[in-house]
Parts: C-alpha cells; sequence; structure tokens
C-alpha cells in the first residue's frame, strides 16, 4: 500500500500525539505510525508528576536555573528557557482537556517536591501522572479524528534529495510492507532503555527513532549522557518514583543511616539524580549496602500518604517484591533509566536533515544536558511535541508531496526477505541483546573508565558481527516478533555504538557520565556537545558545537 | 523451579497450526475455535516468577514463534491481558505459583475476542467501545482563560482516579458475560470511562451522556455478574461505576426503558409483598402496553412452563410485609 500525508508521526507517546494534534490543528493531514497501541507507549510509566512553575511563590527562572544547574551546565539556556516559560500554559492546557491534577485547598493545582528543586514545583496525578496525561491525549487525538497506523513497525526513511519525505512500515497484522510519504515526519519514538540491562524502561524502548535518524544523516548529540534513576526496585529493576522522596521518604544504607547527609546536605534525599546514584551506589561499593541496595523508607509518611498518593509503587513493592512499604522499608539501586542525549534539534525539533522533527527523549534540544531533572521529561515531551507539531506543519506547507518511494519500498522488502530466509547458526537474537546490555551496564553505566570503554567498543564490534549471523526464529507474516526483534537489535547496536564513542571522547565528569580516570568537570575543554554522524563505513564522525549559554555561568554544583 | 505451561497457540497461515482464517471478523463471541493447539512448554524461574516470565523466557529460549504482546512488565502498559486459567489477567501481575493447578498453567488468548495469532487478540471491539462512549471533556462554560485552571475541589478529582487508573487492558471486556452473549454491550471498560467523563465536574454534557448511556447497549444490559471487578488489575471496579451511572440516569430523569422499569418492578414487588413477583415482573420490565414486545417472551415462558420453572399463579405477600415497606420508608428516595 502507498499513502500520502503531509506528516507522518514516528511514535504514539506524549511527544508523538502532543504533535499530531497541534499538526492537526495547523490544518495538517497527519498520521501516526507506531508499533504498538497509543495508550501503550512508554510515557504511561512516568510516575511522579510534571514541573512548571506556576504558583505565585515560584518563577520561571527558578525553574530554568534549577533545570541548567541540574544538566551540569550542558544544558543550552535559550532551550531551557524556552521550556520553563511555557510549561504553565501547556500544564494548564492538559488541565483544560480534563487532566484530574492533584489540587490544593483553593481547588488550584497542588504541588509535591522533587529532587535538585529549589521549591516544590511538580503537578501531578498520584503516581500515574504520565499515564493520566498520556489516556487524555489519547482521547483528544481520538476526538480530532487523527488517522493511528497502530502497531505498525517502521523499518526505513524515505529521503529524497536529501529530504525527508516520509517511511516504509510493516504492518504487524498482515506482514506487509507499506510506504507512507510525507513531507515531513516527525520521530518520537521514545527511549532506548532495552540496550541496558536492567533498565526501568518498558521492552519497545529499542532506540529505533535514534537509528532511523542517524542512518539518514541526522547528528544525535550527547549520546554519552545516560541517566541512572536512584530508586529502582531490588531485582526486577522497576521504577519507584522520585515522588517518594518528594513527600518524604529517606535513603538509607545498611546502618539505617540517611547517608545522603555525606553528599547532599543541603537538599538531602532530594538531590539530583546523578549525584543520588553515585551516593548510593558508593554506600554499596564501601560495603553498606543491603546485598547489592539500599534501603528506601516511607514508613514515617503514614498509610495514608502512601495509599493516597503513592498507590502504584506501594502496589508495585507488594506485587513484586511482597514487601508493603507502609511496614517494611523497601530496597532499591541505581538503574538505567533515560537518555538525555539524542537526535539534535532546534527548539522548534528541526533537525540538520530537511523534513526530519524529532521530539522527546528520542530528541536533544538539549533541554537536559548532562542529567534530567526528575518531572522535566513530561514537560520534554508536551512543550516540544507541540512545538514540532507546528513548526513541521508550517514547512509542510512549502514542500510538494513526493511521488518515488517505491524502489525504497522494494528494497526494504527484499532486505527483510534476506532477514526472513538467514539460517539458524546458533546465535540467538535475545542472547545477543542480553549480552549487549549486560556489557552496557557493566561498562557505560554510572561509572566509566578509558579502559572500560575501549573494551566496551570493541565488545560492540564483536557483537555487530555476530549480528550479521542472527537468525528470525519465525518465519511467517502475520504478527512476526522474532523479525522485529531482529531489526530493533540492530537500532540498539547503533545507539550503543555512539553512546561508547560519545563517552570514551569526552574525558571528563559531567552530570550522569562520570570518568573514574577524569573525575572533574572540566568546562575549559568540554563546555560543548558531541556530535555523532553516521558514516556508511568506520565509525562515526564525532564533531563539536558550544552550549548556549544565556544568563547563567557554570558554577561549582553542590546540593 | 520448573514451572510447566500449557499455550494456546493459533496461526492463521497454518505454520504452526493447521488452520484457515485470520480472526479479524466480529462476532464470534465465544469462539470456540477447534484451530487452536496446546502446546506445552517447561521453563526454569525463581519461586516468584510471574505468568509473562514464562512466556518471554519460551520467547526468548525456546520458541521465538510464540507471539504475545508485552512492554512494562509492570502492569502499567495493559498489553498482557489474556486467559490465564480461563480467566482474564494480566501475565505481568499473576504469580505462576499462584496459578499453577495439577502441576501447570495455561494461557490463550480469550475465547471472546477474535483472534490473530497466538496469545495476540483483535482489541479493535474493545477501542470502538472505548470510543463509542466519547471519552472526552467536553468543557463546561466558562472556560478558564489560557493560564488558569478549573477551579475544583480535590476530592472530585480523587473521586475520578479510580477511574483513570484503567490502563485499557481489557481483562473487564475478554470476561463480560453479557458482552459474551450482546457483542453490542458498551462493556465495563467503556461504562467505566463514561463514568469518568459524567462524573467530572468540569464536564458539559452530562445529561446527554446519560441520555445515550441509558439506550440499549448501554449501563442497564450489564447483568452483574462482577466478572469485571473481580478481574480489574487495577481497581477501576467498572461495575460499580455502572452502579452510579444507573442511579444518576434515573435521578436525572432517564426512567423510560427496560431497565429502569425491571428494576422499579423488583421494588415494588418486594415493597408491596416482601418479595419478588416473578409472574409479573417480565412483562411490567417489556413495559405494560408493549404487547409486542410481550408477545417476542411467549416462548420463553412455554419452555419455562415445560420445564417446571413457572412462578405459582397466585403471588402471595410474606407475613410481617408491613416492616419490609417501613424500611422503603426510612431509606426514602422513588419507593417512599
Amino acid at each position: 500500500m502507498i499513502a500520502d500525508h503531509d506528516i507522518l508521526i514516528m511514535g504514539a507517546g506524549l511527544a508523538g500525539m502532543r504533535a499530531a494534534l497541534e499538526a492537526a490543528r495547523a490544518g495538517a493531514n497527519v498520521a501516526i505510525v507506531t508499533k504498538v497501541h497509543p495508550i501503550r507507549s512508554h510515557s504511561s510509566a512516568a510516575q511522579g508528576g510534571i514541573n512548571a512553575a506556576i504558583s505565585e511563590d515560584d518563577t520561571w527562572e527558578s525553574h530554568a536555573f534549577d533545570t541548567v544547574k541540574g544538566s551540569d551546565y550542558l544544558a543550552d539556556q535559550d532551550a531551557v528557557e524556552v521550556m520553563c516559560r511555557e510549561a504553565p500554559s501547556d500544564i494548564i492546557e492538559f488541565e483544560h482537556m480534563g487532566v484530574i491534577f492533584y489540587r490544593n485547598e483553593e481547588g488550584k493545582l497542588g504541588r509535591r517536591a522533587f529532587g535538585g528543586a529549589s521549591l516544590a514545583r511538580t503537578y501531578f496525578v498520584g503516581d500515574i501522572t504520565g499515564q493520566a496525561l498520556l489516556v487524555t491525549l489519547y482521547d483528544q487525538i481520538l476526538k480530532a479524528g487523527v488517522k493511528v497506523y497502530e502497531e505498525w513497525f517502521a523499518t526505513a526513511l524515505h529521503m529524497e534529495d536529501g529530504a525527508c519525505r516520509g517511511l516504509i512500515a510493516l504492518e504487524m497484522v498482515t506482514g506487509e510492507l507499506h510506504l507512507l510519504r510525507s513531507k515531513a515526519v516527525i520521530v518520537a519514538s521514545g527511549g532506548l532503555g532495552r540496550l541496558y540491562e536492567p533498565s526501568t524502561n518498558a521492552l519497545i524502548c529499542t532506540g529505533d527513532g535514534y537509528s532511523l535518524a542517524y542512518r539518514a544523516g541526522a547528528p544525535l548529540m550527547d549520546m554519552a549522557m545516560v541517566q541512572y534513576h536512584p530508586t529502582t526496585l531490588a531485582g526486577s529493576g522497576f521504577l519507584m518514583t522520585e515522588a517518594a522522596r518528594g513527600e518524604g521518604a529517606y535513603l538509607l544504607n545498611s546502618e539505617g543511616d540517611r547517608f545522603m547527609k555525606k553528599y547532599a546536605p543541603n537538599k538531602m534525599e532530594l538531590a539530583a539524580r546523578d549525584v543520588t546514584s553515585r551516593a548510593e551506589a558508593t554506600e554499596i561499593a564501601e560495603g553498606r549496602g543491603i546485598d547489592g541496595n539500599v534501603l528506601l523508607d516511607l514508613r514515617h509518611l503514614g498509610r495514608d500518604v502512601i495509599l493516597k498518593k503513592l498507590p502504584q509503587i506501594h502496589e508495585m513493592a507488594l506485587d513484586y517484591l511482597d514487601i508493603d512499604m507502609i511496614e517494611q522499608p523497601v530496597p532499591v539501586r541505581p538503574g538505567m533509566h533515560y537518555q538525555m542525549g539524542g537526535i539534535q534539534t532546534n527548539v522548534d525539533g528541526a533537525t540538520k536533515v530537511p523534513g526530519i522533527y524529532a521530539a522527546g527523549e528520542v530528541a536533544c534540544v538539549s533541554v537536559h544536558g548532562g542529567n534530567r531533572l526528575g518531572a522535566n521529561s513530561l514537560l520534554d515531551t508536551i512543550v516540544f511535541g507541540r512545538r514540532s507539531g507546528k513548526a513541521s506543519a508550517e514547512y509542510a506547507k512549502s514542500v510538494p508531496q513526493s511521488g518515488g518511494g517505491e524502489d525504497l519500498l522494494r528494497r526494504e522488502q527484499a532486505r527483510l526477505t534476506d532477514l526472513l530466509s538467514r539460517p539458524y547458526t546458533g546465535e540467538t537474537c535475545a542472547g545477543l541483546r542480553l549480552e549487549l546490555a549486560t556489557m552496557m551496564d557493566a561498562k557505560v553505566g554510572l561509572y566509566r573508565s578509558d579502559a572500560g570503554l575501549k573494551e566496551a567498543l570493541q565488545a560492540l564490534h564483536g557483537f555487530r558481527k555476530r549480528y550479521e549471523n542472527v537468525a528470525v526464529g519465525d518465519k511467517g507474516r502475520i504478527f512476526n516478533q522474532a523479525l522485529t526483534f531482529v531489526l530493533e537489535l540492530g537500532f540498539m547496536l547503533d545507539c550503543g555504538e555512539t553512546i561508547i564513542h560519545d563517552a570514551l571522547h569526552r574525558t571528563e565528569s559531567r552530570g550522569a557520565h562520570t570518568r573514574v580516570d577524569h573525575p572533574e568537570r572540566n568546562d575549559q575543554e568540554w563546555l560543548k556537545h558531541s556530535l555523532l554522524t553516521f558514516r556508511e563505513s568506520g565509525e562515526p564522525a564525532l564533531s563539536h558545537v558550544p552550549v548556549t549559554l544565556t544568563r547563567w555561568k557554570p558554577e561549582v554544583r553542590t546540593y | 523451579m520448573q514451572f510447566t505451561i500449557e499455550v494456546g497457540r493459533y496461526n492463521s497461515e497454518g505454520i504452526y497450526a493447521d488452520t484457515a482464517v485470520p480472526g479479524r471478523s466480529f462476532p464470534p463471541p465465544w469462539d470456540k475455535s477447534p484451530e487452536r493447539r496446546y502446546q506445552t512448554y517447561t521453563v526454569e524461574l525463581p519461586e516468584h516468577a510471574v505468568v509473562l516470565d514464562a512466556l518471554i523466557a519460551i520467547r526468548e529460549y525456546q520458541d521465538p514463534s510464540l507471539a504475545v504482546r508485552c512492554a512494562c512488565r509492570s502492569a502499567i502498559c495493559g498489553s498482557c491481558a489474556m486467559w490465564i486459567n480461563g480467566h482474564a489477567n494480566l501475565a505481568c501481575k499473576s504469580k505462576l505459583a499462584a496459578f499453577t493447578n495439577d502441576g501447570k498453567t495455561r494461557v490463550e488468548s480469550p475465547p471472546s475476542m477474535p483472534l490473530i495469532r497466538d496469545l495476540v487478540c483483535d482489541m479493535t471491539p474493545f477501542w470502538e467501545k472505548h470510543l463509542a462512549v466519547k471519552p472526552w471533556l467536553e468543557n463546561k462554560e466558562p472556560i478558564p482563560p489560557a493560564n488558569e485552571e478549573y477551579r475544583v475541589p480535590n476530592a472530585a478529582m480523587d473521586e475520578l482516579i479510580q477511574e483513570v487508573s484503567c490502563i485499557s487492558c481489557s481483562a473487564c471486556l475478554m470476561d463480560c458475560e453479557s458482552f459474551a452473549v450482546n457483542p453490542d454491550f458498551l462493556g465495563p471498560q467503556a461504562l467505566a470511562q463514561a463514568y469518568r467523563y459524567v462524573g467530572d465536574p468540569r464536564d458539559d454534557k452530562t445529561k446527554e451522556r446519560l441520555a445515550e448511556l441509558s439506550k440499549p447497549g448501554g449501563i442497564w444490559d450489564c447483568t452483574h455478574c462482577y466478572e469485571c471487578v473481580t478481574q480489574c488489575p487495577k481497581g477501576v471496579a467498572p461495575l460499580d461505576q455502572i452502579l452510579k451511572l444507573r442511579k444518576l440516569a434515573v435521578d436525572a430523569g432517564f426512567t423510560n426503558n427496560a431497565g429502569t422499569r425491571h428494576a422499579d418492578a423488583f421494588a415494588s414487588s418486594v415493597k408491596h409483598s416482601g418479595r419478588l413477583n416473578e409472574l409479573t415482573l417480565l412483562p411490567l420490565s417489556t413495559g405494560i402496553f408493549n404487547i409486542i414486545g410481550q408477545l417476542k417472551t411467549l416462548p420463553s415462558a412455554f419452555n419455562m412452563a415445560r420445564a417446571g420453572k413457572l412462578p405459582p399463579l397466585i403471588h402471595k405477600a410474606i407475613p410481617g410485609v408491613e416492616r419490609i415497606r417501613k424500611i422503603f420508608q426510612r431509606v426514602g428516595g422513588r419507593f417512599k
């Protein structure tokens, strides 16, 4: 099948659907292509809340400063200003759409504290904020009648004269490959957590968009900046929201000590995530952990606060660890959570490649720099989702509809047929993925070193070779997930390679990127973004662009 | 620990089963497809493992051709609702140990939904029902300016968090007894979402919504089997929301329907004689002057008579019925 639209959006999480709604409002013919039903998108897993300077005692400048400081000064301050200035009206718009935000006594939006913030500015719905935003936005998409190609898996971007004019997608239910043409594509496909084991991310977060855009020529920026969340559940690695600490929970070591007083005497448990995760890792490494974990203690918050404001994590600890947090502390540890880096964009979601826009976790504007503050990711998705929807619709007006693409469709068809006919040689997709992801966690995780990263790079090259031998364990057409898993593993290898390259070259410690052999931040040499550009043969090309500073000079960062 | 999983396989291409048509058409409800095959796998997993852990282990290391939807693994995304030992549950929330019967766990796509492949069913009926209740806010005037929220008490928002907690997994619809015999029934999830907007003080279309929901296929088609309350993994309790909608609809005056008449006939019979007069229940529910409607029930009546299931022709009040009437007075409302 061949279909034509003005704007195609890859991904139906918050960024993608917000972009779709905005582009539709601007009169564009919009369609969303998503490999899972929109409601299954990983935005629903965001728990704690969304930041904005809404209350009278707050200012957008304060929010912006906290964000810049949290980023370890790697965020572009002009972009942060845009996000923080537009945050209040974007959140209010969601309230008008029907999100049932928590209210204060006056019936106005009520807030909670979050990490790295100088005052409470996180707005929320219990501990299901992402889900509450996602279902509301999905229903708005239904109301607006936006076309959704549901369970369609994007395999390639359609490029014409150096510009992106659509994509090829596999319809899971029929196994048919389709050409969808457009004037612009917004990549809003989310993160890459499956590249790490363990991770808080869903099984669908496989870096598809990073890889497709990268191979189409869009540079990836600051890929080394991979966030480890301080509180992931022992064993499963599921997310225990920062809102627990926002509501007042303690972090304890094996001696029952609130150890954060050593690392962040002012903010304690509410220091930025990179600081808190490293503090936990240090405690565990120095023998004050409990089976590789520390404890998250909520008991003093009381039953009511836990059941009313944190019901989901209460249920998760019960379901997966048999621990009732009302009565017992919960063992947690740092775990891979978020990719700050991504497809380089401007504040309108535009990339270096005409026709490719990006928004949400897959994009790097950069508002998170070296470390994202909790409750800034939902904000990122709705502000820059909206902006990229609007800008792409405007761009589409000046672009003629593409007439080509059939060659690419045939090439992709041939590629998939080849893949399906590959003989089984003993190499499994799942086995290779697990080796890759375990390696990434060990060598490209919370702590990194020159030697470790070089080993990682070598390992990755080995994985790439072995990837050529991975067979597809299902020869059917209908809902062939074995096929899409192999494609996803290919995306993850690209992501891994760019992360390792960036981490290897950035010889300093900044934000989430901690080099044990270069423990200090080095503004002299490294107050700049890294760009990784795809090259047909060999390693990605590395280049740099300056960080945009507007009003905040880099300072020593303490909490 | 070793677990044995029996998985319902289905593949319309006949690659793993010899079957015919892909399950894209709807109905059949309760399709007892003979093409379904059960394949047994053994997996080694920790004691506290969930059903999804087993399915992932099978898919990753034993049989990559097993199709199953899953994403978050922690009961948030709603992907993995399926039949486990004959009832709808989230695979990621069901402990294998608790679901092992006679040494095995049986997992399959629910027969109430059209089948695509293996554990993947066609969710179209579910999403069509969701859409049918117009699940979006119709803003009440005056809409506050762009920098201001609606002022509402937190209790009003809290009241809706139960419905907003719905993850659209469809476990409720998969096991809904009413949906099983009537594909047009809106079903538990959609009706719970309908209440989410009816109950929202910021919504302007309460009356219109209640009118719509009082029509056939709506709130009165639920038979109170409680399957949805039992199966919901997130505590949404759809039946509770349906009952709230019924009360609101009756209070708003939408009483000219079989559902309200049926409920009224129950109440007035109990008030009158302290027990149910089954003989008058049917004509009263159908409508006294609805002759055609009543004639349509005759075959059932004959069948009941043949089976000796007809109620006594003379209906007597129980002793002490006055005390029952007093209860009605004390409770107040429509039957005082």
